[in-house]
């Protein structure tokens, strides 16, 4: 009998409680920087493609919504094209943890409602971003010992100089 | 100063379903504000619109009868619910001069038979659905609403006694000195809980019982009529925050405001109580309901109407 009593009594003190509810259109919620909303692909700092079309993401995506094509120019591969069917993508973040060159970045962004279903479907334009996203100073082709015009094999961060075969003959 | 009658009774209808369909709106921001959270606010200012969405909506939704439900009962049962309810308003004195019937000799009585016909609105609707869970909704609104209502005529003899009327009217006037509550605490509460029960509002909504019975007896309605149900479960909620304001609460009567505001005021608290029982307690088993009725409600009417019969003796004169 008190029980119910209190209850009532508590339950009518939350009137002066603060609501909960963040009424949305108008005021958007937190969204922490780790949120899995919207993919991109990032670029290097020096504005180049991170993607090296490797295809991790494509074979980590449960959902199959990832479809890229390699190409290569100088050295450098890349996506000839990248295709991510968003009506598919369950943003589990999964190809974020299989990308060796953290290319693609989930952000905090979840606004991405179409009234067409092919809308849904982003091309690599749509995905590309002009900045480097979540890691500023990454750069894979400065730390690996791939040789690109302007960099030749050896000459990567914390790469030893290859070794001249032609000095190991016995 | 009195009114012509078809004003008071049109005033009172138009009043009356206007409120029942504000409720469904102000029941469910009121909630919300309980539960830390906004409720409908969306349509119109603060969402008030919201009533008349829902009123759009449900008017132009298909209105199906299924092929297996007895049409005729099926129609009936809805208006029954309705009619009960609205009818026993008619012996509510709003003010000493704003009643239908408020001077009826059995106003009370009225009252009480009225809601015992309301039974037949929901045990009506649940039998002629022809289905598994509106029938077992219904089976228990109607042990539920009989058992709650004997002790809630029980529980207002208390009243009767001391006003020696069943007039509503005298009722209210007998309380020019002291409102009923004092003297009839014990009836006020039984009466409150019998009538929780008696339009089978939460936390006494067994008879709907979403999580195991589908909606209990308007299963199978959709449409106006199982907007009628939601209407009249409002009206009933209002009907019995005006009967407690009557019986209990003094009616009309207050200081320095007019007395049709005071009326108002005093429903709209009950009102607002009703639906913080709604926001704050859960629903009891059906065994727990019954239990409470049959051995705890029912002792205490009776213990009522015998201590307050005992009273009445000792001080009768002569």
């Amino acid at each position: 009998m008190f029980g119910i009593l209190r209850t009532l009594w508590l339950t009518f003190l939350h009137m002066g409680h603060r609501r909960v509810t963040v009424g949305y259109p108008e005021h958007k919620p937190p969204l922490p920087p780790r949120y899995r909303g919207r993919i991109i692909l990032s670029r290097d700092p020096d504005g180049m493609e991170r993607c090296v079309a490797c295809n991790l993401c494509a074979v980590a995506c449960p959902v199959d919504c990832i479809s890229l094509q390699k190409a290569e120019q100088d050295g450098r591969w890349y996506p000839d094209y990248f295709r991510i069917n968003f009506s598919r993508c369950i943003f589990c973040g999964m190809c974020e943890e299989a990308c060796p060159t953290y290319a693609i970045q989930l952000i905090p962004d979840f606004e991405m409602s179409e009234y067409l279903r092919p809308n849904l479907v982003y091309e690599k334009e749509d995905l590309l971003i002009s900045g480097t996203g979540k890691y500023p100073d990454y750069s894979f082709f400065r730390v690996a010992g791939v040789k690109i015009p302007g960099k030749d094999k050896g000459e990567a961060e914390r790469e030893a100089p290859p070794v001249d075969i032609h000095t190991l003959l016995p | 100063m009195t009114a012509p009658m078809p004003v008071i009774i049109g005033v009172t209808l138009a009043v009356l379903l206007g409120l029942a369909t504000f409720l469904t709106w102000f029941e469910r921001r009121l909630l919300g504000l309980w539960q830390d959270r906004y409720g409908p606010n969306r349509v119109g200012p603060g969402g008030i619109l919201q009533a008349v969405a829902d009123g759009i909506k449900i008017l132009f939704k298909q209105d199906w009868i299924p092929p297996f439900a007895d049409r005729g009962v099926f129609v009936l049962a809805p208006a029954i619910g309705m009619m009960t309810v609205l009818l026993s308003f008619g012996v509510v004195p709003v003010t000493a001069f704003w009643s239908i019937a408020g001077n009826l000799n059995v106003g009370l009585l009225f009252v009480l038979a009225m809601m015992g016909m309301g039974v037949y609105g929901v045990v009506l609707a649940g039998w002629a659905s022809n289905s598994k869970y509106a029938l077992l909704g219904g089976m228990r609104a109607a042990a539920q609403m009989i058992s709650y209502e004997v002790f809630m005529g029980l529980s207002v003899l208390g009243v009767v006694m001391q006003t020696g009327s069943f007039t509503m009217r005298d009722i209210v006037l007998a309380q020019s000195g002291l409102w009923f509550i004092v003297p009839q605490v014990l009836g006020c509460v039984v009466f409150t809980l019998a009538g929780v029960a008696e339009t089978h509002r939460l936390p006494f909504d067994l008879p709907e019982g979403e999580n195991e019975l589908g909606a209990g007896f308007h299963t199978e309605y959709s449409g106006m009529k199982f907007g009628m149900f939601f209407l009249a479960e409002y009206a009933g909620v209002v009907l019995i925050s005006a009967l407690l304001v009557t019986l209990y609460l003094g009616g009309w009567q207050g200081p320095l405001l007019p007395p049709a505001l005071w009326f108002g005021l005093k429903t709209g608290a009950l009102v607002c109580l009703f639906i913080l029982l709604r926001a704050a307690l859960p629903r009891p088993r059906y065994d727990q309901l019954m239990a409470l009725g049959w051995k705890i409600l029912l002792p205490l009417s009776l213990l009522n109407i015998a201590a307050t019969g005992a009273i009445l003796l000792l001080h009768a004169p002569g």
